[in-house]
């Protein structure tokens, strides 16, 4: 630095000065525009427990599909009775799975994913378990919730 | 009509764009008929940009209102099936001529230099191009739609750390909803029309300044065997024949294969059994059903996933790779890299049909 002129001084430190000036405006410029990008919350995405059904509706080996949020869920009552719920979204690529009554199967179209009736991920390319619903009983209604993963 | 010429040239060098264009010339060989595939391209997006205008004029985006203003223009609006089967026809010739066209530039070498700004850009159209496909694609709000946009916006969502504000991004939120559509609708009618204007301006710039390739086994010829012929008017006049016999074969594709709208999209329902993607996205729905949930504790889609990014990147920056002049061995093996991803994309194409 001390080799060059003062007036070269000067003009790197105005270019400086100049150039974070012109990052910064450009910052305030996109800064909103990337904001304004990033869509608002929708209440849709927020439902944390739904009621399903009451106990009586489901006898043993049966199953319901339900609407949890904006995606559908299934509720089954196992043939000891017991309650679980899955959603529905397969773990894969995000499509909605189905249940394959005749072989008392999980499965996705899409890309033939196979969970089995608990949700483990049994064959094809999913990587995990289906998430798997909290079920709470309140009297006879039955509750689901979002709980911890199979 | 002289005095109109004469008022421009007045104020424009028009002598110099006609000497241009009178200077310009197409190599001709046993190969030329391979010229015609960019042109090809270029008719089919003025085909997309005027049928895509015409449906503009009775869609509706949303998600109680896009289904339904399909269903009125194929069924209520006269002709209105037809400005949509040409839309629909259209597009997806125009990215099959794409791939034609890009395969025959690779094959032909002609992304050498100076040209490699037009395969990059050139590339870049048929990226852009696939965009279109995708987000046009979930417009009509059908079923098929409705599962290949939640497929295909998880798969950028499964990208590490960039994924998941890249997932929201793209879908307006967390799900796909009639937010994701009229996201998608704004991306397929103004971002990428303006997007797609400037790189084909810039490609075609490109191709004119640089002249048309021709490859290495026609380089070798003495100049005095090198054959040509005129671009204004001899090839041009062939170029609009070709383009007259695209648009018939696309009328008849039309009438006899009309598209079908299929039923409305319902979130709740499970995907519907044989769903799969456009051929043009097969080769990778295929490989990613095929891979193995696990690889080397790697979740498989995102491996797969990321081997796809590689793999275009690789394909993007051939100029670049291919830069060693004369040397035998790198265009063998250059070669054998193309010829490996046009058959690793045929087989899993087709085996994603029969599967």
């Amino acid at each position: 630095m001390g080799t060059q002129p003062r007036s070269q001084e000067r003009r790197n430190f105005l270019n400086i000065v100049l150039g974070s000036g012109a990052v910064v405006w450009l910052g305030s410029l996109v800064y909103p525009v990337l904001r304004y990008l990033v869509p608002p919350a929708t209440a849709a995405t927020d439902v944390n427990s739904v009621r399903v059904a009451t106990v009586d509706e489901l006898r043993p080996g049966e199953y319901r599909i339900f609407r949890f949020g904006r995606l559908p869920g299934i509720l089954f009552r196992m043939e000891d009775g017991t309650l679980h719920a899955l959603s529905a979204r397969c773990t894969h690529l995000d499509c909605t799975v189905q249940f394959d009554e005749e072989k008392q199967q999980i499965w996705c179209a899409c890309h033939g994913g196979v969970y089995d009736v608990n949700g483990r991920n049994i064959a094809g390319p999913p990587p995990r378990p289906l998430e798997r619903y909290e079920v709470v009983l309140k009297g006879k209604d039955v509750f689901v919730r979002r709980g911890e993963t199979a | 009509m002289s005095r109109i010429y004469d008022w421009f040239r007045d104020r424009f060098d028009l002598d110099a764009v006609a000497a241009f264009a009178k200077k310009k010339e197409v190599p001709l060989y046993r190969g030329t008929f391979l010229y015609y595939l960019g042109g090809i391209c270029l008719f089919l997006f003025g085909l997309q940009v005027l049928t895509g205008i015409l449906l503009l004029l009775y869609y509706q985006p949303g998600e109680n209102t896009a289904y339904e203003s399909m269903k009125t223009i194929i069924s209520r609006v006269e002709f209105g099936w037809l400005i949509r089967d040409i839309h629909g026809w259209s597009a997806n010739l125009l990215i099959f001529f794409a791939f034609l066209h890009m395969f025959s530039v690779f094959f032909g070498r002609a992304y050498r230099k100076p040209r490699e700004l037009t395969w990059m850009t050139g590339f870049i159209l048929l990226a852009l191009a696939m965009g279109f496909g995708f987000t046009g694609y979930l417009l009509p709000w059908n079923e098929l739609a409705y599962f290949a946009t939640r497929v295909g916006t998880n798969i950028p969502g499964s990208v590490p750390v960039v994924g998941g504000a890249l997932l929201k991004l793209l879908r307006a939120g967390d799900e796909v909803t009639g937010a994701t559509l009229t996201r998608f609708y704004g991306i397929h009618v103004s971002v990428l029309p303006a997007l797609f204007a400037g790189v084909l301006g810039l490609h075609l710039l490109l191709i004119q300044v640089l002249g048309m390739s021709v490859p290495p086994s026609q380089e070798r010829l003495p100049p005095e065997e090198r054959r040509s012929i005129r671009f204004f008017p001899n090839f041009f006049l062939r170029d609009v024949m070709v383009w007259l016999v695209i648009l018939n074969v696309i009328a008849v594709l039309a009438v006899f294969f009309p598209w079908e709208l299929g039923a409305k999209a319902d979130p709740l329902a499970p995907a519907p059994a044989g769903i799969r993607p456009e051929w043009y996205f097969m080769f990778t729905f295929q490989t990613l059903k095929l891979l193995p949930a696990h690889i080397l504790g790697v979740e498989g889609e995102v491996l797969g996933i990321l081997g796809f990014g590689l793999g275009g990147l690789i394909w993007f920056c051939i100029p670049f790779i291919d830069r060693w002049e004369g040397s035998h061995k790198v265009s063998r093996a250059i070669n054998v890299f193309g010829v490996v991803v046009v058959v690793y994309m045929i087989v899993m194409t087709i085996w994603g049909y029969l599967a």
